[in-house]
């Protein structure tokens, strides 16, 4: 497929907005669903594999327009299903076609606080796009009402456009909470907990705030400014900020209500602990889990070379192991830091990757190799104990597992080698220990999650959790959903 | 020798504990120290460290009232103290300042200890007077024979497992290749031997594996399951060929830096102000 440029996606759109726009309201259905799906523009890929600016550029007000007249505006709404916080999409999308973008951000914000972040990092095909009307009818999933990049487009348009107003804050109540944690889960439990007037301090343990957006998520796919603009905002609103402060270490949490007068908390410490598949040679040099490479690239910069002091070794031939979003920025930014050639290994099939479509998509435009029912069985290394390759199997699919994938069964005898020097682990994350270590009453799983009932209450009368702590690891969506909830929670606790 | 405000640090620090420290909040590296001693009245810690790259050389030039960008902690597990019977403890080189408080909280909790402190030469042999001051038996040792015995550490450690009886616990802190050679001393003897790890880390607290270590064979992360392992488990030749991948990109930058600073001092003799 030839890469279209913006300029070009966008006169597209304008000639068939032109054609419809006067007879908007008056559309058929089977009009709205003849019009084409609005395609991303996206910075070639030639060019954006050596760089760190966005991938995805955004649709023009033209592309957006046009994409929202292809909703049906279905009375049962099943998009609405479809998401994890139930935004009123049919209206948000409405209001995009009538041009009052105002309206569409407002309708998304009485659910969502983040719709700059969602809009780029939500797996919309397996929610809100999944069941939509249209996409059925087409029998194409990749047909369905783009909400996601709708949802992208308003909130930008706002960023850029509106003089931002400091939500209302009501009255100080005297009451203080304490958020640990600055990911997504946090930054909404922060805005609706200081809303209602209580003081809010967020703890959080790197040097810098936002969590799994800042130091995971590279900025090609999610730019700081947007995730920093979100932590302006809260402090603009009076909520106290503290870095560098880990809870469990430089505070245990049930000192934060003993000693420092805390009504209530909110754990929302994430889900970071990365797994390794203890295989041999995996503590070779050239071995990352995806959150050290990650982190070194985007928190602390290696992209820099020269100026940051964290470097990452130059790396020609990366492989990386897993296939969800992780391994797709894993492997994006091993590109973007100079390696020649990237292998994503993943054991299941490209059905069953976790990652969201257009990552996966945008990782094969930009020359990334992909293989497939493979997986590593042993790391090799030099005597300097450096990487020299990765020994791997085949697999195929067998009967269904738990969780409904089809299980990969090894071929036996299949070994064969890849000849790469670095190596990075994305199969996931356990849960932190630090919280659990540190406090013997705080019930967990055996997998280390913390236990909560349905309103984000855990074991200690007063503390909440949510987010990947509690869910393993999920996404921005599901952790700003619970965050939701345990907010609403902490507010009528306090209440009360 | 540092001592840096830090109240909160100070009231929950326990020995064995670390921080992390960083210079400069965008392009600063994240680097581990062991915490020597800490006034929880005063609000404050001691950190000694050895000036071995870029950020180290940053940190011995700060003078009395600057301030440190980021510190954070304590972190890592602190040392399991408790009455065993005689403790000895084996300092080498700047090891000496972690293994104090250790050396601290074993006397309090009623043991004999036995402090070794090993040195290259007498210069380099810090904190005698307060190992003095716990210490039941304290031993020196130089490797040129400036100062104490002329020997390895290793010497004087085989000589207290020969006798009888032989000592309870030993603690090892100090160059990963003392360590490891502490942990085969003891070995033969049964004595049990804690080593303390100060891997490459950048958060501290899990989340990036990259301090991970081999422990009877099994992956451990050195800031949440550490600092303090098994010596006798310990695979320390894979510590050491880890804590040497970056040390090309360490020496360009420590090398850069010393540019860096001559051209500042140049530049401040001329009473010119560098552009950055």
């Amino acid at each position: 497929m030839s890469h279209k440029s913006a300029e070009q996606l966008n006169a597209e759109a304008r000639k068939h907005l032109d054609a419809l726009l006067p007879r908007k309201d008056a559309l058929k259905p089977k009009e709205r669903m003849a019009i084409p799906a609005q395609e991303m523009p996206a910075q070639d890929p030639a060019e954006r594999r050596r760089n760190v600016s966005e991938v995805a550029l955004g649709y023009s007000q033209e592309q957006a327009r046009l994409e929202a007249l292809r909703c049906l505006q279905c009375k049962n709404a099943p998009c609405i299903e479809g998401c994890p916080v139930r935004i009123d999409i049919p209206a948000f999308v409405k209001a995009i076609a009538d041009g009052d973008y105002q309206k569409s951000v407002d309708i998304i914000k009485r659910n969502s606080l983040l719709p700059a972040v969602c809009g780029r990092v939500c797996p919309q095909e397996v929610q809100c796009q999944a069941p939509c009307t249209v996409g059925k009818a087409l029998k194409d999933v990749d047909k369905a009402v783009n909400i996601g990049r709708l949802e992208r487009y308003v909130a930008d348009w706002e960023r850029e456009n509106q003089s931002f107003d400091v939500p209302a804050v009501k009255p100080e109540t005297g009451k203080k909470v304490a958020v640990i944690g600055s990911g997504p889960a946090s930054l909404v439990v922060a805005a609706d907990v200081r809303r209602e007037g209580h003081a809010v301090t967020i703890f959080e343990a790197f040097h810098k705030p936002g969590g799994v957006m800042i130091y995971g998520i590279p900025e090609f796919r999610l730019p700081k400014k947007i995730v920093q603009m979100e932590i302006d905002t809260l402090a603009a609103m009076g909520v106290e900020l503290r870095t560098n402060y880990v809870v469990g270490r430089t505070r245990k949490l049930t000192d934060l209500m003993t000693k420092d007068g805390y009504h209530a908390i909110f754990v929302g410490t994430g889900a970071g602990l990365p797994k390794f598949m203890n295989i041999e040679g995996e503590n070779l040099i050239g071995v990352f889990s995806a959150n050290e490479y990650l982190t070194r690239a985007n928190l602390m910069k290696a992209y820099e070379v020269g100026k940051a002091d964290t470097p990452i070794m130059p790396s020609r031939k990366v492989v990386v192991l897993g296939g969800g979003n992780v391994a797709m920025d894993a492997a994006r930014v091993a590109l973007r830091l100079g390696a020649g050639e990237v292998h994503v290994v993943y054991r299941r099939t490209e059905v069953e990757m976790p990652a969201r479509v257009e990552e996966v998509r945008h990782a094969k435009e930009e020359g990334i190799e992909f293989h497939l029912l493979q997986n590593a069985k042993r790391i090799l290394g030099d005597e300097y104990g450096r990487v020299t390759g990765i020994e791997c199997l085949r697999y195929e699919l067998g009967e269904p597992d738990a969780s409904g994938r089809r299980r990969p069964v090894e071929l036996k005898g299949s070994e064969f080698m890849i000849e790469c020097d670095a190596v990075i682990v994305a199969i996931g994350n356990d849960s932190n220990p630090l919280i659990k270590q540190t406090t013997p009453e705080l019930n967990v799983n055996k997998w280390g999650h913390i236990i909560v009932d349905e309103n984000g209450r855990t074991s200690i009368p007063g503390v909440y959790a949510g987010g990947d702590i509690v869910l393993g690891a999920a996404t921005v969506i599901l952790a700003m959903g619970q965050g939701r909830t345990a907010a609403k929670a902490i507010n009528e606790y306090l209440a009360g | 020798m540092m001592t840096v405000r830090a109240p909160l640090i100070a009231e929950e620090r326990k020995p064995g504990q670390f921080v992390i420290l960083q210079l400069d909040d965008n392009f600063g590296e994240r680097i581990p120290l062991t915490i020597a001693d800490a006034d929880p009245v005063e609000g404050s810690i001691t950190l000694v460290f050895q000036t071995v790259g870029k950020t180290t050389h940053r940190l011995a030039l700060l003078s009395e009232g600057d301030k440190i960008e980021n510190l954070v902690g304590p972190l890592g597990q602190p040392t399991h103290i408790e009455k065993v019977g005689t403790v000895v403890c084996v300092g080498g080189g700047i090891g000496v300042a972690p293994l104090h408080p250790i050396a601290q909280g074993m006397k309090r909790a009623g043991n004999r200890v036995v402090i070794i402190i090993g040195a290259r030469t007498k210069d380099l042999v810090i904190l005698e007077d307060r190992m003095r001051a716990i210490a039941d038996e304290l031993i020196i040792c130089t490797d040129d024979g400036s100062y104490g015995r002329k020997a390895l550490v290793t010497a004087p450690l085989k000589e207290l497992c020969e006798r009888d009886p032989k000592p309870d616990m030993v603690v090892a802190i100090g160059p990963p290749i003392m360590m490891k050679f502490c942990a085969e001393t003891t070995r033969p003897f049964g004595v049990p031997t804690v080593v303390s790890l100060n891997s490459i880390m950048i958060d501290g607290t899990g989340m990036c594996g990259g301090c991970r270590v081999t422990v009877g064979g099994q992956t451990k992360f050195t800031c949440v399951d550490g600092p303090e392992f098994d010596g006798h488990l310990v695979d320390f030749d894979n510590l050491m060929k880890r804590l040497g991948a970056y040390k090309k990109q360490e020496d360009m930058a420590h090398e850069k830096c010393h540019l860096e600073m001559e051209m500042e001092m140049e530049m401040e003799k001329r009473n010119l102000k560098l552009e950055t």
